[in-house]
């Protein structure tokens, strides 16, 4: 099972990843994909290490799709693109 | 309306410092999340699935020009340019960052708005008539009432950490569009046999995961009393209500557990020994907030000007909106208008920064300053004279305000669903908005008439699902995003909790089911009756059976 | 564990008696409630100050006749978002008149000294992170308060209309700490 550390950054609560070197990415085609249980949970306590930096990590499974990786329950594909909606105006979000 | 004075204001600064410097504590790592998580939800920060949402308070679904001005500003400034109204007649943004809330909540506070409480299991935003004040059928103003409780129930000690969260809703009009036999407390103002007004005292109505229509414990409450008894039923809810099931522990699991009869003993106790205390309201400070909402200077005003005759004659699409979006005012000569943010296809209830400037401005030209949101997630301008309406329906025409759809079909409430919120289960807004688009045709919806379409994406029934003639609930089956439907739910005075008609539809067939259910009633409805009025005499059978037939 | 009155760090002179430990000869102790109803006979007599610990889901009404024989009485917050204690402080203080230490104890968490303070609390049993420095900012935090609440202080309504405008044609609820007779006269 390939799976992937997901949180919010507490600043401005920006969807995230967690990428290699304890990096967090707001893409999730490059976030740290770990294939074991123990690496999991390592890569899920050291985003619980820095609540400075994001708010209520989680595990996520994902797949591989085009060279890519793409979560696999619909609520986690819909939180990493955004709403399916159109939103009433195109206007970036601030400092975007 | 109301206007803070020194006291108000103060109140407010104080909490901004508060939550500025909570902020900065969080963010510099002295509280963890788990000790600053109740602090936010308690200023209306939420953390969702895509960003922190805030919604802010509209106390009583009531706006001045110069607020909504703010609040366009923030979706501006702060947010992507557009916020959502919802079924609690509050606002919210979906795309604030934390670290700028303590600026934005100075700006409301230069205002007079604020998100205290529009979280956590404290009191919330007190609701009322979207017509208060102004509504013909109307006994007395609720928002009098609304606003002595918004501040006995603001930071209250003694209830900021109830079981859950407490919801009240006031009307002042026989004719109940608060809802308040669907929140926690109802109270329905009234008059008694000596011809005093009062209240009629509803407990333990709501939705999610265990709708229950609210039971009357008293039947007249005099108004001086109304605190008093208020703190008798909150201290019996924090005292006794459940802590140790989320689901089991607003006030109506208790009401319902204890009985209606014995739950109402255990508040009269309470309250015999509480009333003459110090609670009891100072008739200076009834009179002091009756004086806010006192009407404003209406002009004399033609009740039949013939501008308006023309135009209805000259153009259909202006008699068909005020014949929906339009209603009648207690002062002769005026009328309260909807604006409908329900354009087809569109999403129930979103508002764009450049609409709500409009809007704004509109109620400085129109309305006295004065907008109002309802429940049903629309904006009213509540004081428009007749004579002005055909100006009003053209620049709300070219605002895209002016669908002539309100009550009717096309009139849906969505809450936001999977698209926004981490709770739901299914998307909501797509099915709203494909539901909008099949029924767009103004004449289709005049012919179907009064139909509430309620739509949830999770048993928490934030869209009101459980009190809509016809309810629909989001809910993931195997990953995958189902439809269940229930009917003949009501919200106003005759109340009642739908019925869910038998197994759930895929994403791709319950449009197809909601036409087929209107399709039955068009068919087998006698003549006038309403939708809500027909399934109820009709019963579940023949919707259940078009909808399940054996293909 | 630290106790915090007055805004100061106080020493605790009394021992906390767990249920099923035996009592000591002599000294200030707090026993449970349980206890206290079942080995009253014992434990009344004793010269020494005695306290009764209730848990958030007792009712106050079970030690109300014995107030003036308890110089503490501990209520607990087991969860901080666990509200009962506040009514539990409000209705010792203003329906039963009881005038001495009210110590809260359990998830004593700095965003809800204020609340327990007007609801009563005059003494915080506290781990570290709740330092005296902070319950003196925390009780300072608001100016203001809406409601009337045990601590006396005049709330919105009263400052508004007078003190006496707001007690028209009722009787102070008995217990009800004295505050200050404040100004005549609203804003």
């Amino acid at each position: 099972m390939s799976r992937m550390v997901t949180a919010n950054r507490l600043r401005d609560g920006a969807v995230v990843f967690l990428a290699a070197g304890g990096r967090w990415t707001r893409r999730v085609a490059e976030g740290h994909v770990a294939e074991t249980e123990a690496h999991a949970a390592a890569l899920l306590r050291a985003a619980e290490a820095v609540p400075t930096e994001v708010v209520g990590p989680y595990l996520i499974e994902v797949a591989a799709h085009g060279g890519s990786w793409v979560p696999l329950r619909y609520r986690e594909r819909i939180r990493a693109k955004g709403p399916s909606v159109d939103t009433p105006v195109k206007q970036p979000a601030p400092g975007a | 309306m109301y206007a803070y004075d020194s006291f108000d204001q103060s109140l407010i600064a104080e909490r901004v410092n508060q939550f500025r410097e909570q902020v900065a504590r969080r963010l510099a790592g002295e509280i963890s999340e788990d000790e600053f998580k109740p602090l936010r939800l308690m200023n209306g920060l939420y953390l969702q699935l895509h960003a922190y949402m805030f919604r802010i308070a509209i106390p009583y679904g009531t706006l001045n020009s110069r607020q909504l001005r703010t609040l366009a500003h923030i979706a501006r400034r702060y947010d992507r340019g557009y916020g959502h109204f919802t079924t609690r007649q509050n606002i919210q943004f979906n795309w604030i960052r934390l670290e700028d809330t303590p600026d934005i909540l100075a700006e409301l506070a230069g205002v007079e708005m604020h998100g205290i409480q529009t979280s956590g299991n404290c009191i919330r935003n007190v609701t009322a008539d979207h017509f208060a004040g102004v509504a013909a059928d109307e006994i007395e103003d609720p928002r009098i009432w609304c606003e002595i409780v918004r501040q006995w129930s603001t930071f209250h000690p003694e209830f900021s950490f109830l079981p859950r969260k407490f919801k009240i809703a006031i009307t002042g009009a026989p004719h109940d569009r608060a809802a308040v036999k669907v929140n926690d407390i109802g109270l329905r103002m009234h008059k008694n046999a000596a011809g005093e007004v009062g209240f009629e005292v509803i407990v333990g109505g709501g939705q999610g995961r265990t709708p229950a229509i609210g039971v009357t414990i008293r039947d007249f409450l005099p108004k001086q009393h109304l605190l008093s008894y208020l703190e008798a039923i909150l201290r019996t809810y924090n005292l006794l209500g459940r802590r140790d099931n989320l689901y089991k522990s607003r006030i109506k699991i208790l009401v319902a557990a204890v009985g209606a009869a014995k739950f109402a003993e255990a508040v009269e106790e309470e309250w015999t020994r509480i009333k003459d205390g110090p609670l009891v309201l100072p008739l200076a400070e009834i009179k002091r907030i009756e004086a806010q909402f006192a009407p404003p200077q209406y002009a004399p005003a033609d009740p039949f000007p013939p501008e308006v005759v023309a135009k209805r004659q000259a153009s259909p699409a202006f008699a068909r909106w005020m014949r929906s979006n339009v209603a009648a005012h207690r002062q002769p000569g005026y009328a309260i208008v909807t604006l409908s943010l329900k354009p087809d296809g569109g999403i129930p209830g979103d508002a764009t920064a450049e609409q709500m400037d409009a809007i704004a401005d509109l109620a400085d030209s129109y309305s006295h300053g004065e907008i109002r949101v309802s429940h049903v997630q629309n904006l009213v301008l509540p004081d428009v004279r007749r004579a002005d309406l055909p100006a009003l329906w053209d620049r709300l025409t070219a605002l895209g305000l002016a669908t002539p759809n309100i009550g009717l079909i096309g009139d849906i409430i969505a809450c936001p669903g999977l698209d926004y919120c981490s709770l739901a289960n299914a998307r909501s807004i797509p099915i709203a908005q494909r539901l909008s688009e099949r029924f767009a045709d103004p004449e289709r919806q005049r012919e179907i008439g009064e139909l509430a379409i309620k739509i949830s994406g999770c048993i928490n029934a934030c869209g009101h699902h459980h009190v809509g003639h016809i309810g629909i609930l989001g809910v993931d089956k195997k990953g995958e995003e189902f439809y269940q439907i229930a009917l003949g739910g009501n919200a106003d005075e005759n109340a009642s909790i739908g019925d869910i008609i038998g197994p759930a539809f895929s994403a791709d067939s319950v449009v197809d089911a909601v036409a087929t259910i209107v399709d039955v009633y068009l068919d087998r409805r006698q003549e006038g009756e309403r939708f809500l009025d027909a399934y109820r005499r009709l019963g579940q059978a023949p919707f259940k059976e078009k909808l399940y037939a054996a293909h | 564990m630290p106790l915090i009155k007055a805004g100061q760090p106080a020493a605790d002179p009394f021992l906390q008696i767990a249920d099923g430990e035996p009592l000591p000869a002599e000294g200030a102790i707090i026993v449970s409630l349980a206890r206290w109803q079942e080995e009253r006979g014992l434990i009344e007599p004793r010269r020494d100050l005695l306290g009764v610990r209730l848990k958030a889901a007792d009712l106050v009404e079970q030690i109300a006749g014995d107030l003036d024989r308890l110089a503490v009485i501990v209520l607990e917050f087991p969860k901080f978002n666990d509200g009962r204690a506040l009514s539990q402080a409000r209705l010792l203080r203003e329906r039963h008149g009881y005038r001495g230490e009210i110590r809260a104890t359990g998830r004593v968490v700095r965003d809800l000294l204020l609340f327990m303070h007007r609801c009563g609390f005059d003494a915080f049993a506290t781990d570290d992170h709740v330092t005296a420095e902070i319950v003196r900012k925390s009780l300072a935090a608001f100016s203001l308060s809406y409601q009337p609440a045990a601590d006396g202080r005049p709330s919105v309504i009263e400052l508004r209309h007078g003190r006496r405008a707001a007690a028209l044609g009722a009787a102070t609820e008995q217990g009800r700490a004295g505050g200050q007779d404040c100004c005549a006269g609203g804003a």
